[in-house]
């Protein structure tokens, strides 16, 4: 009479071989530095935790707040402001033909605004999200994209104050400003490459919490946003403006100049060329470097 | 097609642990640096005594998992025992991608959905419904999955009425029910749960096992670490035992308890425990000095089911207390209680014990006995507690010592082995054919002999 002889099968030592037939009987198989075959139709599969957490982020940042998403529009509309006053009255920079300063900085600010926030955010997303991190599996990459395209929201909201300047001033954009969402993207990308480096980094190195801040202020002067690239040009020449060109943001906040200001506003070929070529570099540098850490990130966080 | 949907083939886990050093922080951008920018030299110069190779070597390496090989059958509930720090939670997060292997590999067939943690992901912020959504995405489901078991994890969570409440205003009670309803409705091939049964009140941890063994009975393969032994008998057909790191046993359930219990029992004494320095258990008011569990008549064999025995309590009385009762607890391998028994006799008929009786420090002995043909052919342990003033709790000791019946099926012919249940107890039985309803009838027919006594 014993209980004994309720017993069932055991989970049996493996035996077989490695590289056997049976191999393709698993959907899966995990490994020390696999690189994962289906990487992008994992992270495809994933798309709506993707756009639930951009949800999240995006519904629980203004909980709490009076004055709510207003936020996101007064923020960009006081810079504006004073950049305007600082850059147009008080250095007494020129605008870009016939535009009004005030748009022409707004022009810049717009996406400067984005891939400084972008940044932020994106670095400290999985730092962020660190519980989920080390409890769950999915593609790493969707915390740092979700980021960037909820700064990517903020920067849709602020084309509002765009319209308002442009109805203020009664400036009227000509056609070039139907290739505007050309440049979004290239904002996008742009934003996305160096945030992907640095949301690694900073999972490993905590220095880059304090590296980002100084890379956002510093960014801010070496970027034509309060002043149009020409200053650069009439001062520096044209291999000045190529040097600059080296950072990515002159290409896309020039792209958005050349299509918002439209009229007399020229876009320099060359320098678009090099700021392409920088958000390419940075972009598959980011998704390489990224894509090699990721598997660790549990271990570090 | 192979009916194995989990091969572990030669899996290890090693982690660097980084001693505090002076210099920073381990991960610190500083050395990553440093090592990089020195790493050409070194090698030119073959340099191996440098301060950072130093440094390198003083990081001791960890492993956390080592030479794990296992499969596992679709359809089975497999608990992943073992005491803290055996590596079963190392194993399930590289079963569930969290984490890679260092080396080996892991097959898998089917959807996984790992539950390490209740609520992972939950945002305060947000309300009990959005939370549902948030988490079933987060646990791999889809929205269109969540929509259609909307009600029923609702219904599972009883937090309906709050379902519109930021979930920071949700007591913990809510909080924890409300995020294992949403788990408890995934419904992948593979589910690795971690001790996600530790949380809520008891009704609730009930419709949890009920919920999982649904799980479990629809033919999914199920993971389950625990160190609740109870809930792991009562779910899982296998067992995976995991000691330092390796396995240490693989097979059925019970026999798999046995060995973590026999794995954990080396710390724990037989029949006999005793204080020292370290293993003090009492309060400024009783200590406990000894206990000694051993046959009533020496001559009998203590690992005999039919022997009656006696459980010594040898203790100090460290101030002056009235009423002092020690009581003792039996229970089973798997720590769940079977009997309390207390030294309380009838205030009524011993009305000094209580009206009288203040114990002047000192040292004294309590004696319970155990009857002969009462205690099943398994293995016990014993606790013991005292209270002071009849009913005043002062203390009850962990499971201190463990009593173990051999069990000797060929020798004491009908009445052996191990019977199904906690006790076995020897209880008086009349049987007699019976021809009428009338019980009284029995009674004459036993008085004049017709029926046999046993």
């Amino acid at each position: 009479m014993t209980e004994d002889s309720g017993r069932k099968r055991s989970p049996a030592p493996a035996s077989g071989p490695k590289g056997s037939p049976e191999d393709a009987g698993f959907d899966i198989w995990l490994e020390a530095g696999r690189t994962e075959k289906h990487y992008w139709r994992d992270l495809w599969r994933y798309r709506e935790l993707f756009a639930i957490l951009a949800w999240r982020d995006v519904a629980v940042r203004y909980k709490q707040t009076v004055a709510g998403a207003a936020w996101a529009l007064l923020q960009p509309f006081l810079t504006m402001v004073i950049m305007t006053f600082v850059f147009g009255r008080v250095a007494g920079l020129p605008s870009q033909g016939a535009a009004p300063y005030a748009i022409l900085v707004f022009a810049g600010m717009l996406p400067w605004q984005f891939f400084a926030s972008s940044l932020s955010s994106s670095s400290q997303s999985l730092v962020g999200n660190a519980n989920l991190i080390s409890k769950v599996y999915f593609p790493r990459m969707i915390v740092p994209v979700s980021a960037v395209v909820v700064a990517c929201i903020d920067f849709l909201v602020s084309f509002l104050i765009l319209a308002a300047l442009m109805l203020w001033y009664r400036f009227c954009p000509d056609t070039r400003i139907l290739l505007l969402p050309a440049f979004v993207l290239l904002a996008f990308l742009a934003s996305l490459g160096p945030g992907l480096i640095l949301t690694a980094l900073n999972v490993r190195y905590r220095d880059f919490r304090f590296v980002i801040p100084f890379i956002v202020q510093f960014g801010l002067y070496v970027s034509p946003v309060g002043f149009s690239t020409e200053v650069i040009r009439n001062r520096f020449g044209e291999t000045g403006v190529l040097l600059y060109s080296l950072n990515p943001m002159v290409g896309v906040i020039d792209g958005f100049r050349w299509a918002i200001l439209g009229g007399e506003s020229a876009i320099y070929f060359p320098g678009l060329v090099v700021s392409l070529l920088t958000v390419t570099i940075l972009l598959v540098l980011g998704i390489w470097y990224f894509r090699k850490t990721e598997r660790t990130f549990a271990d570090v966080i | 097609m192979s009916d194995i949907v989990i091969r572990v083939e030669n899996l290890g886990k090693r982690y660097e642990i980084g001693h505090l050093d002076p210099t920073g922080y381990r991960t610190g951008l500083r050395h990553a640096i440093q090592d990089a920018l020195t790493a050409p030299f070194r090698r030119l110069t073959g340099d191996r005594g440098s301060e950072a190779s130093r440094k390198r070597a003083a990081r001791e390496v960890f492993w956390a998992l080592r030479a794990i090989d296992f499969e596992v059958r679709r359809g089975d509930v497999v608990g992943v025992i073992g005491r803290n720090g055996a590596g079963k939670s190392t194993l399930l997060k590289i079963l569930s991608r969290i984490t890679e292997p260092t080396i080996g590999r892991i097959g898998l067939k089917g959807r996984v959905a790992s539950l390490l943690e209740v609520g992972t992901g939950f945002h305060p912020e947000l309300t009990g419904r959005e939370n549902i959504y948030l988490n079933g995405a987060i646990l791999g489901m889809s929205r269109a999955e969540v929509k259609s078991k909307f009600d029923e994890i609702v219904a599972f969570s009883g937090v309906e009425k709050f379902l519109d409440t930021p979930v920071k205003r949700y007591s913990s009670g809510m909080y924890v029910r409300l995020a294992f309803s949403v788990a408890a409705h995934l419904e992948p091939e593979i589910l690795i749960i971690d001790e996600v049964l530790a949380v809520g009140d008891s009704e609730f941890q009930k419709k949890c096992l009920g919920k999982m063994r649904d799980v479990a009975s629809d033919g999914r393969t199920v993971l389950f670490v625990s160190h609740n032994m109870a809930a792991v008998a009562a779910l899982c057909s296998e067992t995976l035992l995991m000691d330092r790191g390796g396995l240490h046993f693989a097979g059925g359930v019970e026999a798999g308890i046995t060995a973590y219990r026999n794995l954990v029992s080396s710390q724990v004494d037989r029949w006999r425990w005793s204080s020292g320095p370290g293993r003090e258990i009492g309060n400024e008011r009783i200590a406990l000095r000894a206990v000694t569990v051993e046959p009533v008549d020496p001559m009998q064999d203590r690992e005999s089911t039919s022997t009656a025995l006696k459980v010594v309590i040898d203790y100090e009385v460290l101030a002056v207390l009235s009423g002092v009762t020690p009581f003792l607890f039996l229970v089973d391998d798997l720590g769940t209680e079977i009997f309390n028994s207390v030294d309380l006799p009838s205030a009524v008929a011993t009305p000094d014990r209580f009206l009288m009786g203040d114990l002047q420090p000192g040292h004294y002995r309590s004696v319970c006995t155990l009857p002969g043909d009462f205690l099943n052919e398994r293995e016990y342990g014993i606790k013991v507690g005292f209270n002071t003033s009849g009913t005043h709790f002062e203390f009850v000791s962990r499971e201190i010592l463990r009593i173990c019946f051999a069990q000797t099926q060929t020798m004491r012919a009908e009445y052996s082995g191990r019977w199904p249940g906690m006790i076995r107890p020897r209880l008086g039985w009349v049987s007699a054919p019976r021809c009428s309803e009338d019980v009284s009838d029995l009674h004459e027919r036993t008085e004049r002999g017709d029926a046999r006594i046993s």
